[in-house]
């Protein structure tokens, strides 16, 4: 895998343009399916204007290549979502954190594999074909985001970004051996992340190591007036990898019935780690840990079915014969949308339908605020907690059919989506060549300490 | 329930009315100059809904929202929110349509309007005042049976509307105009919305008589319209209830060309539009604005009217027909500092009014200055009642000023030693005239009027040579 820092070396040896040329060379030949499109040429003409000086140089990503997910847009790129229904559509516009990227001298090599709108934890719904884990090509890389946290561990390029809306960084960071933050909600504007389920998510950085993702962290956060949702935060970030006198909470309920044996183990391995440095842990109680999932399908399905409402053909996209308004509206939305995508948009719609509303979206409304009071609760008494980010290591394409069983392997994720504190998955330990992650949780807007806590991890596990 | 009147005919509206002199749409930057540009050319990302896209809220909006409630004595809501209404439609971007549901800016007012029947005041209240975005406009080549397709213009999506609901308290199509005149009046003095210009106001109606389902009325968009929907409305469920029929309660289209209302759906098929909170806005505290915007809420019309009254002495019907506009009660307002204000308003609204509706113009293309000066012309007796008009109509016509315009048109009265030379010159060339005159034949006096102001070329003052000829009959000179 490469660092920020090697790319940089190299774009200093050689140019921006030999580096964005080694990068083409290394995805063309990836056997991983880590792309959806890859931007040659735009990639390459803002490699030479960085080399001629007619664009941003000094720039503190000058030169460095990213892969973005395919659901952020990008001016002049196509931006699928991994789904049919955006067939050709090219955004005239950048998301914020594109601009951000572009101000700092990155260039964009091209957009990554996904579930369909984010949709999956296994990146098996993509309209493109599944992504594979390059630590073992017959497994899933996770998901949604499998194709950015895939091309990072398989030295494809050295930082990516992915969107979290529960779990979807954090899940295919731990199923890659790569590391991943889901910031806190608002920390990073989502302009131009295309909405799943707005409430939930954030887009967050993926890389090989703790350092770069906050750094890359650094310039992407911050508020942007084009996202009400988004505040001003310390983009400022010391990694203090020290953690003496830290206090870890560890939550019984995240290493319940189910979780691979492998996987537990390696998680307390690694708190043992931090005890070793001088940390504490004591067991804490999230009693409505149990909840949490139902309660985060209803609302991000809810969500789902309205923000998805808008794709019917008419202004860009896929396009069917010509007939009447309800016809060609249904007839695209019939071919263009994959059976997951179609099964939350139903299970949404139902569930913010008069009669049902108060049954289920209201109600899970409500567990999401006592999910949040766990959170807080727990953060009285402890610094971070930590957690196995996921209860297994990556399945095998095609093993999780059922959909349900896909939705279970979420169960630590999305608890900290609906409460909205940041979390950071970092890799401590392996199973039969199979990486795992472990997931640093923390306050509203502590980043700082769960990336130092991260990198601790990071220098203290074998796997590293 | 308020008394209902005979046929107990009970109306309540849901007005939209845009926002239209604001400089941007409700959640982006995008101009609301549109109206004669062509289509798709005031738009972005953001009103277009383009994946990824995120609204941000126009402060302008809710303060000019916060302004309209306060002048419909309504109370405004410490938090308030925005909701998706969900629906497929073409002219909706996204899928569904930003608005208020719980949590509106604000609830429970009341507008007074005179009664249909003239018999007094009755109070309208107002059950809500708040925001929502305007979809796109759909155009059809032709009409709409006939058109082969269906063209969507986006330039009017995102536009800040009010919705405005009444209570069921209008009891007549009459009071339905009454209540959306004065509605429009308050809006214009408030500086908040222009009603000259396309879909600037659009109103839905719901309708029922005594004992019958209530029919919802939709796609007014005129004043003229809400009455005449809403009468014919009346006599179709006159109709079916004697027809021994019941009404159902079904929503109802207004075509306008026909002038009659159709069925559009019934209650068994209505829209579950699935309302849930806009994840990408936050709620909003707006109290913080509410004194401020109170304390530089303009005069509004019923107080103006009240202190023409007082201050000006002019009579009811001058000063209810001045403060129908905002900018013409100005214009009163400046000509009155110069003129005496019953004369000041008996020529604005007696004369310069007619004058400016003949011509659709509006009061700003007249100057203050020019009709200050007109009306000491006028006074000064340097120009005739009718001179004073030709002034008018002159600097309509053809621009200039009445200086000017006096002395081309040579509009000036003639002086008294040229009408008494007239006379003299009359008196002596017209005896048979006077003759017939002494012989007690009336007409023969008006005669020689017209005979000394064809000799003065109408410079006279009619009522000066009439004098001057009777003088001289009366006193034997001839």
């Amino acid at each position: 895998m490469m660092s920020i820092t090697d790319v940089l070396r190299r774009v200093e040896e050689a140019s921006a343009e030999d580096v964005v040329a080694e990068h083409l060379e290394q995805i063309r030949k990836s056997k991983f399916n880590t792309f959806i499109t890859v931007a040659e040429d735009q990639s390459l003409k803002r490699a030479r204007l960085i080399d001629s000086g007619e664009s941003k140089s000094g720039g503190r990503l000058s030169g460095v290549p990213i892969a973005i997910k395919d659901n952020m847009s990008t001016t002049g790129i196509r931006t699928t979502c991994a789904s049919h229904i955006l067939d050709g559509y090219i955004p005239p516009y950048d998301a914020t954190v594109v601009e951000r990227l572009y101000a700092e001298g990155a260039i964009v090599i091209g957009k990554t594999n996904m579930d369909e709108f984010a949709m999956g934890t296994s990146t098996e719904s993509s309209y493109y074909g599944p992504t594979r884990n390059p630590h073992n090509p017959d497994c899933v890389p996770g998901g949604s985001s499998g194709g950015s946290a895939a091309t990072v561990a398989a030295g494809e390029v050295a930082i990516s970004l992915g969107s979290d809306t529960g779990g979807s960084v954090r899940c295919p960071a731990s199923f890659c051996g790569v590391v991943g933050l889901k910031p806190t909600y608002g920390a990073v504007s989502r302009y131009g992340l295309v909405s799943y389920a707005n409430s939930l998510e954030q887009i967050g950085p993926i890389a090989s190591n703790v350092e770069d993702v906050a750094f890359l962290y650094s310039i992407i956060a911050g508020h942007d007036p084009k996202d009400s949702t988004s505040v001003e935060v310390d983009t400022e970030i010391g990694i203090d990898c020290d953690v003496k006198g830290l206090t870890i909470g560890v939550p019984a309920q995240y290493f319940g019935e189910g979780i691979d044996p492998a996987v537990e183990s390696a998680v307390w391995d690694g708190i043992h780690h931090l005890e070793d440095e001088g940390a504490t842990y004591s067991e804490v109680d999230m009693p409505h840990t149990d909840y949490a999932l139902a309660a985060y399908y209803i609302i991000a399905m809810s969500e789902a079915s309205s923000n998805l409402a808008r794709f019917d053909g008419m202004r860009y996209g896929l396009r069917t014969e010509d007939k009447d308004w309800s016809t060609t509206f249904s007839d695209v939305r019939v071919l263009g949308f994959g059976a997951e995508v179609k099964r939350r948009i139903i299970l949404g719609t139902f569930s913010l339908s008069t009669g049902y509303h108060d049954k289920y979206y209201l109600k899970a409304l409500q567990v999401r605020t006592l999910v949040k009071q766990d959170f807080d609760l727990a953060f009285k008494d402890v610094d971070v907690l930590i957690a196995p980010t996921m209860p297994m290591p990556a399945f095998r394409i095609g093993e999780l059919v059922d959909p349900l069983s896909q939705y279970l392997a979420d169960v630590n994720t999305v608890p900290i989506n609906l409460a909205g504190v940041p979390s950071v998955s970092v890799p401590c330990g392996s199973t039969d060549g199979l990486p795992i992650g472990m997931q640093i949780i923390g306050r509203y807007f502590d980043e700082p300490r769960i990336l130092g806590v991260a990198a601790a991890v990071e220098r203290s596990s074998q796997y590293s | 329930m308020s008394a209902r009147t005979e046929d107990g005919v009970i109306i309540g509206l849901e007005i939209h009315v845009q926002l239209n002199k604001l400089h941007s749409k409700l959640f982006c930057s995008c101009g609301l100059d549109y109206h004669n540009a062509p289509p798709n050319t005031h738009t972005c990302p953001v009103c277009l809904g383009l994946p990824g896209s995120l609204p941000v809220l126009n402060r302008s909006a809710v303060k000019s929202a916060i302004k309209v409630a306060l002048a419909m004595n309504c109370e405004i809501l410490p938090q308030t929110q925005f909701y998706r209404k969900n629906y497929y439609y073409p002219d909706l971007p996204k899928g569904f349509q930003v608005t208020q549901y719980d949590y509106p800016i604000s609830v429970n007012g009341y507008l007074a309007i005179e009664r249909g029947d003239g018999q007094g005041i009755r109070r309208i209240r107002i059950n809500r005042v708040h925001m929502e975005e305007d979809p796109g406009r759909l155009v059809h080549e032709g009409t709409i049976d006939r058109s082969k397709f269906t063209l969507v213009d986006y330039n009017r999506a995102g536009v800040p509307l009010l919705e405005i609901v009444t209570e069921p308290d209008l009891r007549s199509p009459k009071e339905a105009r009454k209540f959306l005149n004065k509605l429009r009046n308050i809006l214009e003095y408030l500086d908040v919305f222009d009603g000259d210009l396309d879909g600037a106001i659009r109103v839905d109606a719901n309708i029922s008589l005594a004992g019958g389902e209530r029919a919802e009325v939709k796609n007014i968009s005129s004043y003229k319209g809400a009455e005449r929907a809403l009468s014919f409305e009346i006599v179709r469920q006159r109709n079916v209830l004697r027809r021994g029929e019941v009404v159902v309660q079904e929503t109802r289209h207004f075509d306008e060309l026909r002038g009659v209302t159709v069925s559009m759906r019934t209650k068994e098929t209505e829209h579950d539009y699935r309302y849930f909170p806009e994840p990408d806005l936050v709620p909003m505290r707006v109290m913080d604005w509410v004194p401020t915007i109170r304390e530089t809420l303009p005069e509004l019309p019923e107080a103006q009217r009240t202190r023409f009254l007082k201050d000006y002495g002019i009579t009811g019907n001058h000063a209810a027909s001045l403060t129908l506009d905002p900018k013409l009660a100005q214009f009163f307002e400046d000509v009155s500092a110069a003129i005496d204000p019953k004369l000041s308003a008996s020529w604005i609204v007696d004369v310069l009014k007619g004058e400016l509706n003949y011509r659709d113009l509006e009061i700003d293309s007249f100057k203050t200055a020019d009709m200050i000066e007109i009306l000491k012309l006028f006074s000064d007796d340097v120009v005739t009642e009718k001179g004073a008009i030709t002034i008018i109509r002159t600097i309509l016509d053809e621009g200039g000023t009445p200086d000017r315009i006096v002395s081309e048109k040579e509009l000036a009265k003639v002086k008294e030693d040229v009408v008494t030379s007239a006379v003299d010159e009359v008196l002596s060339e017209c005896t048979d005239a006077i003759a017939d005159y002494r012989c007690g034949e009336a007409k023969a006096l008006n005669y020689l009027v017209g005979q000394v102001m064809k000799k003065t070329r109408g410079r006279a003052d009619p009522q000066d040579a009439r004098t001057g000829l009777l003088e001289k009959l009366d006193s034997n000179e001839t």
